[in-house]
């Protein structure tokens, strides 16, 4: 049997809470079977929202959500068959591990002796055995999460939702259970819908992300597109770190523009989102893909002053003014020590057009 | 074993435990001089009068001490037969006293209670006695009437002989120490009391029940509708909080009785006849109804107050993994909620058992408890031992009913907010 390529599709769908502004607006999201899909984005875009409508503890005031190409929106919850990982674990306080656990297989009415043998495998995919007995207080942070995933996939759910599941945990404990929770999604293929702002997790799990702002979806693609090649300057703006100018488009022809910045200069660039003459536009640029001193020829080439250095250990930070931006990051890894970066000295940059992507002005 | 703890010494050489209390001596003083008041307070408002309670719930003094001579004389007395010479004299020279003082009314009322026809003997020796000659006294007495030859009598005197006595305790449970000292109940006609202790409880019961039933969504409401409905519809369930005791009772009065608003309403929905409106005051309905209103936010408040740390996200948890909205609240949101229950129930049953004017203004004859009885002793009939021993009884219920809620429960799981 081929894959579903729209296992979950959410048609034109709107939410409003108040009846006056809308939280989502007009999202078209499909979502492929045995897809890791991350809904990332600020605070307040409307991508819980989108997450709870699914789960069915949100009603989508406009539009369709489709599961397996059937309309949910009149199946009530506990009969949607999703599994979910709420954001404080939602475990059952009263309840053992076990019991946790055998909640979702009793109330479908699974005999003992099978939902005995789920429970055994759910709580060894996130290697908790021997823990049936702990009640969830008696649990670290890490192992609470554990429980909370081992209870949404011991009922094998089509699809998972996770709600910022690791927030509250500590960095290197996130860390890890990132890769758990990867782990597991490779190795049983079950569709996982995972929200969070934090951009990194976000990159380091997902098979695609879609980048939510302002109710909408600005991009849908994978990690490492969304990073190199991002579509316009919120997404641009917000997955990573990005050195923008702010100009005007001056010539445009085929795969390259010229951008007039306001102090006179002209920058070559990459036309994303520019059409024509006289576009107003911000230029994106990653600053890995600005060299200092290069060797070769590259499509811009300006010298600017030293602000500020910033020791990182693996690299060091460098703040440049150049072309009256005085906010231009460089990263220069710490092998390369023969440079002359002091503070006050001027110093040659060059990148190239194709890296340079003249997207939507902000 | 090594039953020898090595000390540990501070640098100067003080054990550090004797160290450690030196150096917290100060804090502590403080800390007591903080609660003394209160602690005092206390002294002198609660325990010394429940003390106070209990000595004159058990006293029994009064004849003790009006008859002194012949209690002593009775000591070696082996209540078989009549008793000697020497009791029948002290006795005469006892009463001779307490008619001097114009008191043997009290010691002729007293033995009267403890068997029936004392009063009209003693009565009789007064006249009589006038006539006595000195010496053989107990011919003499028992010829004044043939009761005095009657050695229950005298048990009865006997039996009056100790300090204290628990009849007040028994006669609050419908119980007498009858002529022969055994404890037996009171004939069917004049049992009272065990009718009002099932009746005060069987209403606490019931009024704890409805509180329960109308508080339990009113709490979840509370703790689940956004802040700005929820402050309120808090301040409509503390409103009557904040409202005098009297003026809700009284409004209550103004609703139910028979020309009142509900059954003007009853008559006008065509629910009941106009010459047949149905007695809802002075009987048990006015005080379930009453005391139900006025005791709701007892409940309401602990139960919201437990509500409002139970997560959302657990009932949705609950959904989201197949559960209808039945399971998920019966198996996890209930069971996260019953010491919120325990809480306010305990609350308003203790509340209820002990509750004064509520009943006394609506509760008719038929919804009187027995905290009424209390009053009725303490105004008219000013038998204070009497009411002394049903207070201590109550006291002594409700500590139970904490015993026993600890026991099952645990007091420690109680949440008050």
């Amino acid at each position: 049997m081929s894959k579903n390529n729209e296992f979950v599709k959410f048609d034109n769908v709107d939410k409003s809470y108040d009846g006056k502004t809308l939280v989502v607006k007009g999202l078209n999201l499909d979502i492929e079977e045995g897809e890791f899909v991350t809904m990332l984005g600020p605070s307040g875009s409307g991508k819980t929202t989108c997450l709870m409508m699914l789960a069915g503890f949100e009603t989508a005031t406009n539009g369709e959500i489709y599961l397996d190409n059937k309309i949910i929106s009149k199946i009530p919850p506990h009969k949607r068959g999703i599994g979910m990982v709420f954001q404080n674990y939602a475990l059952f306080p009263h309840m053992t591990v076990y019991e946790n656990l055998a909640f979702p297989l009793k109330v479908r009415k699974i005999p003992k002796d099978e939902a005995d043998k789920k429970i055994d495998k759910a709580l060894s995919m996130v290697s908790l055995q021997g823990f049936e007995t702990r009640m969830p207080m008696q649990l670290s942070g890490g192992q609470q999460q554990r429980v909370a995933v081992a209870r949404s996939l011991v009922f094998d759910p089509q699809l998972v939702l996770m709600d910022e599941p690791l927030g509250a945990l500590d960095k290197n404990l996130r860390e890890s259970m990132q890769y758990e929770i990867k782990h597991i999604h490779e190795s049983i293929g079950v569709t996982v819908v995972y929200v969070t702002h934090d951009q990194t997790e976000a990159l380091t799990m997902s098979n695609r992300i879609a980048v939510f702002n302002d109710g909408k979806v600005q991009q849908l693609s994978s990690p490492a597109k969304l990073y190199e090649e991002p579509e316009n300057s919120f997404v641009a703006g917000f997955i990573g770190e990005n050195n923008i100018f702010n100009g005007t488009v001056s010539d445009i022809s085929g795969d390259t523009c010229k951008v007039k910045l306001k102090n006179g200069t002209e920058v070559l660039s990459n036309p994303i989102s520019v059409k024509a003459k006289g576009d107003k536009t911000t230029i994106s640029l990653r600053p890995e893909r600005a060299l200092i001193n290069p060797e070769n020829k590259m499509d811009n080439n300006h010298q600017g002053k030293i602000e500020e250095v910033i020791y990182h250990g693996d690299h060091t930070r460098v703040r440049i003014n150049v072309l009256g931006n005085d906010q231009f990051i460089l990263k220069v890894p710490n092998s390369t020590s023969n440079l002359n970066i002091k503070l006050g000295n001027q110093i040659n940059i060059g990148w190239n057009a194709k890296d340079c992507r003249a997207l939507d002005p902000k | 074993m090594n039953t020898e703890v090595k000390q540990i010494l501070t640098t100067d050489g003080i054990p550090l435990e004797i160290s450690l209390k030196k150096a917290e001596r100060a804090n502590k003083i403080k800390a007591f001089l903080l609660v003394a008041p209160l602690l005092l307070f206390l002294l002198i408002t609660y325990i010394f009068p429940i003390g106070e309670m209990l000595t004159r719930s058990v006293d029994d003094k009064m004849i003790t001490n009006m008859l002194p001579k012949t209690f002593k004389a009775m000591k070696n007395w082996d209540e078989q037969e009549l008793p000697s010479e020497e009791v029948f004299a002290s006795f005469l020279a006892d009463y001779r006293i307490l008619i001097e003082a114009k008191t043997q009314g009290k010691v002729a009322q007293r033995l009267n209670k403890e068997k029936n026809g004392f009063n009209s003997i003693l009565k009789i020796l007064i006249r009589e006695m006038k006539n006595f000659e000195e010496g053989n006294t107990k011919k003499q007495i028992i010829a004044v009437h043939k009761r005095f030859g009657d050695v229950s009598y005298w048990r009865a005197i006997k039996r009056t002989a100790p300090p204290y006595s628990i009849g007040k305790y028994l006669k609050a449970v419908d119980m007498v120490i009858d002529e022969n000292g055994d404890i037996v109940k009171v004939e069917e006609g004049r049992r009272i009391y065990t009718q009002l202790w099932l009746r005060t409880l069987e209403v606490a019961f019931f009024v704890t029940l409805f509180c329960f039933l109308m508080g339990y969504p009113i709490a979840h409401l509370l703790a689940t509708i956004p802040m700005k409905y929820s402050n309120l519809l808090m301040i409509c369930v503390l409103l009557p909080f904040w409202t005098s005791l009297l003026v809700r009772t009284a409004s209550w009065m103004i609703l139910l009785q028979q020309q009142g608003l509900v059954n003007d309403f009853f008559v006008m929905i065509g629910l009941v006849a106009d010459d047949n409106r149905p007695e809802m005051m002075y009987n048990k309905v006015g005080t379930y109804v009453a005391m139900s209103q006025i005791l709701l936010p007892f409940m309401v408040l602990p139960l919201y107050s437990v509500m409002k740390t139970v997560s959302p996200n657990l009932m949705r948890a609950g959904k989201s993994l197949g559960g209808t909205p039945f399971v998920s609240f019966w198996k996890i949101y209930f069971p996260l909620t019953t010491s919120g229950i325990g809480a306010g129930s305990l609350l308003v049953f203790i509340l209820a058992v002990g509750y004064y004017i509520t009943p006394e203004l609506v509760g008719g004859a038929s919804g009187k408890l027995i905290s009424n009885s209390i009053a009725y002793h303490m105004k008219q009939t000013l038998d204070w031992s009497f009411a002394s021993a049903m207070g201590l009884m109550l006291l002594v219920g409700v500590m139970a009913i904490y015993w026993i809620y600890n026991k099952l429960v645990g007091i420690d799981n109680i949440k008050l907010g």
